[in-house]
């Protein structure tokens, strides 16, 4: 089986988010692996050790990707390639991302890929789809469960809490949901082992790429917070006068009632 | 200048589903005067085709098919591009849902667009159109313009108010034959987990229980809440993964993103991934014991104290209310 890992390191949410000069400020910030794309890298290490084959686990970011890249290969991806476009596109969208990971894939020839369902940073669910089409392969997104039986694959896709059971053969891609399974941390021997797996880098010109052919169709012109909330009442008293209290907000201040 | 605009309906349990209207709305947003066409996909959908045009559409296109009375990105994507190429739209507008998420991207790239996804407002600037949607797990807002080809969104549901009603408004519907081959995933089977009638996601009252509710038996006197409000129920991830409730319940990141007017969350500490699924709502009221919880720097109003208390003698003051008006 030859697998690919479509991986996005995301800014962690967790952190607080600063805005300077209209971008979200990065200095400093906490980065990680999309915790989506762990699930995926998780699905793709089972398949290869039950069916044979290679993991590679592709990003299209700058070097500071590399960190997130080992421990995708200390986890158990066989190798990594960042696709490095820093120096040659400036503005990109979904469509510049998707595009630039399906020309490095077309001649790869996957039998299946696999991404996160959604990054937790830019939250378009956009990617994953997007390759595969341009690919000219099926795909099936948000999947919970996935079984390879030869060529033939059952998925189980959650849609919003309900659950289809699919059938499609591969090549295929698909994109993980929260469930699909538990991302093992890398062990200390994985991080050893990592150091010496291949990590390649590869740019725009080695794709037979133009600029224009990945020029963006959209483009952010702000970023803002959300207006502060004021901070919440919090009630006191006796429960019951809260209680009480909470009913009449509800009605004559908030008026949701 | 006018554009021609399609909006996808959606149906759920025999009705349509309200994003289907708020697509509209957002349809004529991007119209500027011009044409808004609903589209209908499935098997048998032409009976829908009269609520939208109330609702704001000024045509209806019906595209049905026995291929069509599931989903599969394949058979609605041949469907799509059918009536996109009849139609030759300027801008396209979805929902945000499973389905709009599904098939918005591979719509996009046969159409070699852009895609502005999980919009929840839309504004005018000089006669550019900005869509605003969240970034960071919502934690920030981003606006962005479409500089290249055809406007598509998708639009998150219960946040573009739809049109009121108009059962007086005309508009033709036509019927668009396709052929649906060669479909690459199949459904085999459809498991049902969500309660039929209640859609989380357009709830305007919605009640939420986490880990702290303790027990599939604790969620009933949130039930019994949501009743009184006329709202649903919903849960955080802790709590479908303690098995106090069915995962089709989840909010959050992984589950679905609400934005009612008053959610109540109970016995939930407000993780992001939670926060990113409710923190919108227009109203949010935290029930949590520890006063420290992050649910509460979200919160426009908190109890602090033990649910088990609390919920009962809401629903009670509600009832009394209910009996006064
Ligand atoms: C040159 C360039 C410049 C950019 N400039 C900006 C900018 O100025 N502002 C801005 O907001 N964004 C910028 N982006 C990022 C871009 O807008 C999106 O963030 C990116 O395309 C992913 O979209 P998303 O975050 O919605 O991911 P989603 O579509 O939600 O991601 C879903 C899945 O797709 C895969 N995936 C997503 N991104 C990548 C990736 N980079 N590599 C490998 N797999 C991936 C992962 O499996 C992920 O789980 C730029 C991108 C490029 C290439
Ligand atoms: C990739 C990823 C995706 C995720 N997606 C989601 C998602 O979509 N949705 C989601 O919700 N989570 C999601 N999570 C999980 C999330 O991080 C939290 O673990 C989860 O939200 C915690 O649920 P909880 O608040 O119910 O439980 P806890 O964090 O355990 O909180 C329980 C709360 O109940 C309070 N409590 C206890 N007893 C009482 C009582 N008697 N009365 C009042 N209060 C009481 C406690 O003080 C505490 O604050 C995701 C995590 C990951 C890694």
């Amino acid at each position: 089986m030859n697998i690919f890992v479509l991986m996005k390191r995301t800014f962690d949410t967790e952190e607080k988010i600063v805005i300077n000069n209209g971008n979200v400020n990065e200095e400093g910030a906490e980065f990680i692996i999309n915790p989506y794309d762990e699930y995926a890298i998780e699905e793709a290490i089972q398949v290869r050790d039950k069916l044979g084959g290679e993991v590679t686990v592709v990003t299209v970011g700058n070097e500071d990707a590399e960190k997130e890249l080992r421990t995708a290969l200390a986890m158990g991806c066989d190798k990594a390639v960042l696709i490095n476009i820093e120096d040659d596109v400036e503005e990109g969208d979904q469509y510049t991302t998707a595009k630039v990971l399906a020309e490095y894939l077309k001649d790869k020839e996957p039998h299946l890929i696999l991404a996160g369902n959604v990054a937790i940073d830019g939250g378009s669910g956009q990617v994953g789809p997007r390759v595969a089409e341009m690919l000219g392969i099926p795909y099936v997104t948000t999947i919970t469960k996935l079984d390879i039986d030869g060529d033939k694959v059952t998925v189980v896709r959650d849609v919003e809490g309900d659950e289809e059971v699919i059938e499609a053969s591969l090549p295929l891609l698909v994109t993980a949901q929260q469930g699909l399974n538990e991302p093992r941390y890398p062990s200390l021997p994985g991080i050893m082992k990592a150091k010496k797996k291949p990590l390649d880098e590869v740019e725009l010109d080695d794709l037979d790429l133009e600029e224009e052919d990945v020029e963006a169709k959209t483009k952010t012109v702000e970023i803002f917070l959300p207006p502060k909330k004021e901070a919440g009442k919090i009630l006191q008293g006796e429960l019951t006068d809260q209680v009480k209290e909470l009913v009449t907000l509800l009605r004559t201040e908030a008026k949701v009632i | 200048m006018t554009r021609k605009v399609i909006s996808l309906a959606e149906i759920r349990d025999g009705s349509l589903r309200n994003v289907s209207f708020e697509a509209i709305a957002a349809a004529k947003t991007i119209a500027q005067g011009g044409e808004v066409v609903a589209v209908l996909v499935g098997e048998s959908v032409q009976s829908y085709a009269n609520e939208l045009i109330a609702y704001g559409a000024d045509r209806v296109v019906v595209v049905e098919h026995a291929q069509l009375k599931t989903y599969t990105p394949d058979g609605y994507g041949q469907a799509l591009m059918a009536v996109i190429e009849a139609e030759k739209p300027e801008g396209i507008v979805f929902g945000h849902t499973a389905l709009g998420k599904d098939l918005s991207p591979k719509l996009a790239t046969k159409l070699n667009a852009g895609l502005v996804s999980d919009v929840v407002a839309i504004e005018e600037k000089d006669g550019e159109l900005l869509f605003i949607r969240p970034i960071y797990s919502g934690k920030a807002f981003e606006k962005k313009i479409v500089t290249d080809g055809i406007i598509f969104v998708t639009v998150r549901p219960n946040n573009i108010p739809a049109l009121s009603r108009d059962d007086a408004r005309s508009g033709n519907v036509m019927s668009l034959s396709v052929d649906i081959k060669d479909l690459r995933t199949i459904v085999k089977e459809i498991v049902r987990k969500t309660a039929e009638g209640v859609d989380l996601s357009e709830a305007k009252v919605i009640v939420a229980g986490g880990r702290g509710v303790k027990s599939a038996a604790g969620f009933k006197p949130l039930q019994e809440l949501a009743d009184v409000l006329g709202g649903a129920v919903g849960a955080s991830r802790g709590a479908c993964d303690a098995g106090y409730c069915d995962y089709s319940l989840q909010i959050g990141q992984t589950g679905k993103v609400v934005t009612p007017d008053l959610y109540i969350a109970c016995g939930i500490s407000g993780a992001i991934q939670h926060l990113a699924g409710m923190s919108n709502s227009k109203v949010i009221v935290a029930i949590n014991k520890d006063p420290e919880a992050n649910i509460f720097k979200v919160a426009d109003y908190g109890i602090v104290g033990d649910l088990f208390e609390v919920v009962p003698l809401l629903t009670e003051e509600f009832k009394k209310l209910k009996v006064h008006s």
